[in-house]
């Protein structure tokens, strides 16, 4: 028997990530100083850790309700109020998840019939399009430009919108451009939105992520708040990347199709999981606030190094990536990642992996140390300097 | 006056966390992070030091490690308050010697915590019955020797590099 093709015909099309594939290859070489990786560099904060080994100690170890502990959905509808002013009802429209990965795939699952349309701004993050698709959608791509920072605009939106788009795609603070929507970005869209009936799904997981300025949550806009999943997790505000701890707020029939899904596939979120975000959200804030004026200060500093060093890039408003454009190397996104790996082993990830649209650009990611990442530039200006050399 | 002056301008803000985090960051390095110029940040790190509100740089050292030997001793002091001027003459008088660390009047039980450091548990003693104890307005003094440090303003002495090595590539 061939095992290969029995498999899935959509996951048998659905190509390797790129982003696995330059992993590969950083990990078979010693002494790579990365730049790769898409989490904070923090452990997460002692109090939480702590409170997570008492329940063990305890032995709170027993599954939760499908929906996750009403403790933990009451705390999380107390900070979306608190910090982004929007109003979900604990009881019947937030459900918890196993990091927000899982709740991009329910919402797919949940609403997609074969053909239906997704709107999703590229560069975007690897998982979006693969999931759209092996849920049946179809991926409409738009492409976001730089001398825009990367927004989603009025006119971008009514170009991709047809009879067949259900859902439009939202990510800001963006990975891997690090662009934020602000509140009149969304006013230019909120109609059309309405207008078209379409659902936002936002997946929001950098807001705590957000430099110059203050985050606006799509959800915020009470006309379109029915048609609005909002996404979020605890991984990057509060670095719980490994807790797998995610969420999706959203109107009661919407939460109630996500649970059909959530509770046969994967039950609930980790009891341990869930108990150390119930902390989190309690006694977490001045921790985020550290940590996010940790992350401002890295992105000052990298995005004046890569300018001067010849790396164009904008100053990004959110999340803790540049997205510089490597166009006047005449290299590819690939040739260039891969010659920096194998040259002064840095690794950086192509802007392809993030789609075509991020041709001629790479993601930098600057949760790292100043120090870090003052090593990293060094051998990225050798770089530059050789290749022009060349 | 100098703290709701320090709220409105970030970039002061900014500067004192980076230099708390790191005191020998460059200037050139703290002028990209705080996204400015070296002339701004000379001139702004000058003014918080005319202010007094950058008061100095220390390094951590934990001189356990080294061949030197060093003996830091933790005194409580009750002292008489003076009429007008409080707690003021009495903290006068102990910051002037050189063995005092460190200086902070309390609330609680004692009036003041004194850290002192000197080269021997002999000296402290000496110093802490010859010149603390008879200062004008001390009460009484308790001494307790630090017998080994974990952490110093915020630094922890014997954390190993994190075992858990996070990935090199990931989304």
């Amino acid at each position: 028997m061939i095992i290969y093709d029995k498999l899935n015909e959509v996951v048998k099309n659905t190509p390797k990530s790129g982003i696995r594939k330059f992993f590969d290859l950083a990990n078979t070489m010693e002494g790579v100083v990365s730049l790769g990786v898409g989490e904070p560099d923090f452990a997460t904060p002692w109090h939480i850790r702590s409170e997570a080994i008492y329940a063990i100690e305890k032995g709170n170890t027993f599954y939760t309700s499908n929906l996750g502990l009403l403790e933990l959905r009451t705390e999380i509808s107390k900070y979306l109020n608190r910090r982004f002013d929007v109003l979900y009802n604990p009881n019947s429209e937030i459900i918890v998840t196993s990091g927000a990965s899982e709740g991009i795939d329910l919402v797919f699952r949940s609403l997609l019939n074969q053909g239906d349309e997704v709107i999703i701004i590229t560069p975007s993050y690897v998982a979006y399009e693969p999931l759209v698709k092996l849920a049946g959608g179809t991926c409409v791509l738009v492409e976001a430009k730089v001398d825009n920072e990367f927004k989603l605009t009025k006119q971008m939106l009514l170009d991709a919108i047809s009879d067949k788009t259900k859902i439009l795609f939202l990510n800001y603070p963006s990975n891997p451009t690090g662009g934020v929507m602000s509140y009149e970005d969304y006013v230019e869209i909120v109609d059309i939105i309405k207008e078209k009936e379409i659902f936002v799904i936002s997946d929001e997981i950098y807001a705590e992520l957000t430099y110059d300025g203050k985050f606006c949550s799509i959800a915020s806009f009470d006309e379109i708040k029915d048609q609005v999943i909002l996404m979020s997790g605890y991984s990057k505000a509060y670095a719980m990347t490994g807790w797998r701890i995610g969420y999706l707020c959203a109107n009661e029939t919407l939460i109630n199709a996500f649970l059909m899904i959530h509770q046969y596939s994967s039950m609930c979120a980790s009891v341990i999981g869930q108990i150390a975000a119930v902390e989190a959200s309690k006694n977490g804030d001045n921790a985020v606030i550290e940590m996010c004026e940790s992350f401002h200060m890295r992105r000052n500093f990298i995005v004046n190094n890569l300018n001067r060093i010849g790396l164009k890039c904008f100053m990004p408003k959110g999340a803790f990536y540049v997205f510089p454009s490597i166009k006047e190397t005449g290299l590819t996104s690939e040739q260039f990642c891969e010659q920096l790996l194998q040259q002064q082993k840095v690794a950086v990830v192509p802007g392809t992996a993030f789609g075509a649209a991020g041709e001629g650009f790479i993601r930098i990611s600057y949760a790292y140390s100043i120090d870090e990442i003052k090593v990293a530039l060094e051998r990225i200006e050798e770089f530059l300097v050789n290749i022009k050399s060349v | 006056m100098h703290l709701e002056k320090l709220g409105e301008n970030m970039n002061e803000l900014m500067l004192l966390n980076a230099l708390e985090l790191n005191g020998r960051q460059t200037v050139s390095d703290l002028a990209d992070i705080l996204n400015s110029d070296e002339v701004s940040v000379n001139k702004t790190i000058e003014k918080l030091k005319q202010d007094k509100i950058i008061c100095g740089f220390h390094t951590i050292i934990n001189w356990d490690k080294t061949c030197q030997e060093k003996v830091m001793a933790i005194i409580e002091v009750d002292a008489t308050p003076e009429k007008e001027h409080g707690y003021d003459n009495v903290a006068k008088q102990i910051v002037q010697y050189p063995e005092v660390a460190t200086l902070y009047l309390m609330s609680g039980k004692h009036e003041f915590t004194v850290i002192i450091k000197g080269r021997t548990m002999k000296e402290v003693a000496t110093f802490v019955h010859e010149k603390l104890a008879p200062i004008h307005g001390v009460k009484g003094t308790i001494t307790s020797f630090v017998l080994k440090p974990y952490k110093i303003e915020g630094v922890m002495l014997e954390e190993k590099t994190s075992e858990f090595n996070r990935l090199k590539v990931a989304a």
